[in-house]
């Protein structure tokens, strides 16, 4: 680490003084302790460039709190150089004419073959880059406790039917078999694996991605449906609005044995000091392992008044593209690289093989985004998808046909 | 004020005066509410999604409301929350304030007990209440403990009854406030009617329900104002509770507004609930509001 800064200062310290300075204000909502370590490595990296960085960190989950404060900025014509924004929200902010175009430097360093084109069409409005994706997360995942199932005899599944046969072993043994947030967000994560498990990346693509009416009254969507709603005797009475760490935490002190949930949670088993392979397993969320639903975090580019400040936007696009600070960042966040062809022999198991996952489904074309995380739908449709997934959870009354009606209604949501 | 026979400058001064010291506070409320309200009123009518514009839409978003699932729950858990709320909390603080008016002991030591809850934000008073109502923390647990083992009491994880338990923290909350209102209000009757309605021979409760309560009319009105005023700006309270769910089971216009204004890029939908909201509360307090006023100035 402290070697590659060192190359790193001297790299960049020869362009530093030729460079004009400028203020880089990047508003993100990366404050939690591994985040907050990455975001400061951005900053080295750019103030190594001769740039002032002025974090505009707003605290606060899934961002709610800081697209509130970038809207009051944009509204009052003050932008941030660039603001943490991923997925469809980056065309609805192109739709109100405030972002910047970053081609030239997308060009200059081939972009174009270094992200796969899922992940570089969302990246663009009308065609050309206004976004730099940051990492990969990927969220299909099922994160396992070992021992928990040895105690069980149970092995750990790789199809939905082996699911359910471990979770009913497990709830024989006395073990609680799943941990479980019971947050419209957390409950629309285990849907669209679900739906990725029963239907298949094509499946998925047609129903939750292009909102095609057919597939989701199909009965594949109904079986889906089912299928999540099995999970829910697996779970535990107090599930209804618990945090999604928490939920990993039952996992981590051996109060339940598995969790749906993406690879940000192999941070709070590495922070309490768990080994990948040996006291936690990651496995793909069962019956997904032929594909990858991706959540990227990126930073959108916004318009600015002069050319010093287009030059630091410039400089910060690049910076956050570069190989090192992709390895240092998601070596932090426990998230990928989102540039192929990346050494990854510094990533842990559960890494290298989303990483490995992440190249073969991109080729394969079973790469597909995630909605549940905003990566696949404008923000109206995934809230209204939201409610019915969670009231369908929630309500026992409701029939599986009925809510496949519901979701086909909700799709329609502009 | 007009007989004031004083030198000329100072019948400026005093012409000037009021409505100088007026003045900023007035064009203050005058731009930030009623400047706020007609814009919010005019984004209703918009195309507005993520951030404001202003092309017009007509009563599209005002269609889409209305055809939101979501918001009919919000609207019937207001009306469900805003009645037991207002009549629990006014029916228990004026209990408190009877029963603490009897000339008891260490009455002010029973008072900041009673008011201290008002004490505490809303946040606070969810999250601690979300603790006691979990079932497997809280309440149900304790029971259970108990050796009880057939007890349940998941309102808060019920879809069906959460919507009760934002009333229960909300009544335990606000209720001592209106128990301070109402025991000012009783400190401030006169002690000769009450004597002589006691020489006519009049019964404790006879008195309070014939001649204190209908004094407190004031006091009454008062506290119907703020309690229905916390009752449909209620947002904090049901966010620490129950985070509007389970789903959106507990949902309340206030945090549907918000959910559609700013993280789900409907800002349209969000301007016109907040719409549907002020005209609710106007067509209660308007009518209350005149016929109070009106009543009391012919009184």
């Amino acid at each position: 680490m402290q070697a590659l800064r060192m190359t790193l200062c001297a790299a960049t310290m020869a362009v530093a003084f030729a460079a004009n300075a400028a203020e880089v204000e990047v508003l993100h909502w990366w404050t939690s302790g591994g985040e907050a370590k990455a975001a400061a490595e951005l900053k080295k990296m750019l103030e190594a460039k001769g740039h002032k960085w002025k974090d505009f960190a707003v605290a606060g989950g899934a961002g709610e709190n800081a697209m509130t404060a970038l809207k009051t900025r944009v509204v009052s014509g003050n932008p941030p150089t660039a603001a943490q924004i991923k997925g469809p929200a980056i065309q609805e902010w192109g739709e109100e004419g405030v972002l910047a175009s970053i081609d030239d430097v997308a060009k200059k360093e081939g972009w174009d073959k270094l992200l796969p084109p899922v992940v570089s069409n969302v990246m663009k409005y009308k065609g050309s880059y206004v976004a730099v994706p940051v990492n990969v997360h990927r969220v299909n995942w099922l994160w396992v406790n070992p021992e928990l199932l040895k105690k069980a005899n149970a092995k750990v599944p790789t199809t939905l039917d082996e699911f359910f046969a471990a979770a009913e072993a497990l709830k024989k043994a006395g073990i609680q078999p799943v941990a479980y947030g019971g947050q419209p967000w957390q409950d629309a994560t285990v849907f669209e694996s679900v739906v990725l498990g029963v239907g298949g990346a094509d499946f998925y693509k047609k129903s939750l991605v292009q909102l095609d009416q057919n597939s989701l009254k199909s009965p594949t969507m109904v079986k889906a449906l089912e299928t999540y709603k099995r999970i829910k005797p697996y779970t535990d009475k107090n599930a209804p609005g618990r945090e999604w760490n928490l939920a990993t935490a039952m996992v981590i002190n051996g109060k339940a044995a598995m969790q749906f949930m993406g690879d940000w949670a192999k941070g709070e088993f590495l922070a309490a000091g768990k080994v990948p392979g040996k006291d936690f397993l990651c496995v793909p969320a069962p019956g997904t392992a032929a594909a990858y639903t991706f959540n990227i975090d990126s930073f959108a580019m916004f318009k600015l008044p002069n050319k010093d400040a287009e030059k630091g936007e410039k400089d910060f696009a690049s910076a956050v593209m570069s190989p090192q600070f992709q390895e240092v960042f998601n070596l932090n966040k426990g998230s990928i690289p989102v540039r192929s062809g990346l050494d990854m022999s510094k990533f842990d198991a559960c890494g290298q093989e989303s990483a490995k996952d992440f190249a073969a489904t991109s080729k394969k074309g079973s790469l597909v985004p995630s909605m549940a995380h905003g990566m696949a739908v404008h923000s109206a449709t995934q809230g209204a998808i939201y409610d019915v997934v969670s009231q369908f959870w929630n309500d026992d009354k409701m029939t599986a046909k009925q809510a496949a009606d519901k979701l086909a209604n909700a799709a329609k949501v502009k | 004020m007009s007989s004031y026979n004083g030198p000329a400058q100072y019948g400026f001064a005093e012409r000037w005066l009021p409505r100088l010291v007026l003045a900023p506070s007035f064009l203050l409320t005058l731009v930030f509410v009623y400047g706020f309200i007609l814009w919010n009123g005019y984004l209703s009518f918009t195309t507005s999604r993520l951030l404001p514009n202003y092309e017009w839409a007509g009563l599209a978003q005002y269609v889409t409301l209305f055809e939101n699932e979501r918001w009919w729950v919000a609207v019937k858990n207001l009306f469900i929350f805003g009645g037991l709320f207002i009549g629990g909390a006014m029916a228990i603080g004026i209990l408190l304030a009877v029963l603490l008016d009897q000339k008891v002991r260490q009455e002010g030591a029973l008072r900041t007990i009673y008011l201290y809850p008002m004490a505490l934000s809303f946040i606070v008073t969810g999250t601690a209440w979300k603790w006691m109502l979990n079932p497997g923390l809280g309440l149900e647990k304790l029971v259970h403990d108990w050796g009880f083992t057939n007890f349940t009491f998941d309102w808060l994880v019920n879809p069906d009854m959460s919507i009760y338990t934002v009333v229960i923290a909300g009544i335990w909350q606000s209720s001592g406030f209106v128990m301070a209102l109402f025991l000012a209000g009783l400190r401030g009757i006169d002690d000769s009617i009450i004597k002589a309605a006691q020489i006519d021979g009049a019964s404790l409760p006879r008195i309070y329900w014939k001649i204190v309560l209908p004094a407190l009319r004031p006091v009454f009105f008062s506290t119907l104002m703020i309690l229905a005023h916390i009752a449909i700006k209620s947002f904090d309270l049901v966010m620490a509770l129950t985070g509007g769910g389970p789903g959106f089971s507990s949902d309340v216009p206030a945090t549907f507004m918000y959910s559609m204004a700013f993280t789900r890029g409907q800002m349209g939908v969000g301007a016109a609930s907040a719409m549907m909201m002020l005209m609710t509360v106007a067509a209660i307090v308007v009518p209350y509001l005149y016929s109070e006023l009106r009543g009391s100035r012919n009184g």
